[in-house]
């Protein structure tokens, strides 16, 4: 059987969604697949050395909240400065209670796996970022190198 | 429960660790060898299930007992 091929894109920053990515990938490789994730846009926070990531509550209504908070607290005063760095120390401090593993965890257990993690150049140029910002064993390249192997993909997700 | 050669206590361990673990323990073990797994995450019953149907190895017991949950691979 020819191994199956799993192609992702993680374009978001954020803490919550910086799982799906990782979490996928991690697994497919486990399953045998031959996985490749392309960051672009805020996904490139996912690959820097010192990960500080950040939930918010701000404009994401399907966010549970404690005290049920998500059906009484008013939208406008998730904006309060504080807010962010509380719902994050909440958000992992819950999932080190559950037992979900630590991103760099995951993400060194894609690399272990040999799920190749490509930087978007444009991007990195764009936002003026450096190299040096980044985790080892990563590539620079551009869209075209993603179609490389997403054209030959059994499964393709945009995250 | 029947023999094994190694055991992995995945315990207290959410999605998909307890994959990404059984898998790991079973790339040190021979073909034909079993790995006995404990685990507590109730969506292990089916992503071991999948596990083993997605990579040849066979799942040979999958039982709850004393509130976790037992499962036995082996190596394909």
């Amino acid at each position: 059987m020819e191994q199956k091929k799993l192609a992702i894109i993680a374009t978001k920053g954020s803490l919550d969604w910086a799982y799906p990515p990782f979490i996928l990938a991690s697994t497919a490789s486990a399953l045998g697949y031959d996985t490749e994730i392309f960051f672009t846009f805020y996904g490139l926070q996912l690959l820097k050395k010192r990960l500080s990531l950040e939930v918010t509550p701000l404009g994401n209504p399907g966010m549970p909240m404690p005290m049920g908070m998500d059906k009484w607290f008013p939208v406008a005063l998730t904006a309060l400065p504080g807010m962010q760095s509380m719902m994050t120390y909440m958000m992992k401090k819950k999932m080190a209670d559950k037992g979900v593993a630590g991103l760099e965890e995951l993400r060194e257990l894609c690399q272990e796996a040999e799920v190749r993690l490509i930087a978007c150049q444009m991007t990195v140029d764009l936002f003026d970022m450096s190299p040096s910002d980044f985790i080892d064993g990563i590539e620079f390249a551009g869209a075209a190198r993603f179609f490389e192997f997403a054209g030959e993909s059994d499964i393709c997700l945009y995250i | 429960m029947a023999d094994f050669d190694l055991e992995l206590d995945a315990s207290g361990l959410n999605c998909p660790l307890p994959i990404l673990r059984a898998k790991k323990s079973l790339s040190g073990l021979a073909a034909g060898q079993v790995l006995h797994i404990i685990a507590t995450d109730p969506g292990s019953v089916k992503d071991f299930e999948a596990f083993a149907k997605q990579t040849g190895n066979e799942l040979m017991e999958s039982k709850e007992e004393g509130g976790k949950f037992h499962f036995l691979i082996k190596k394909a």
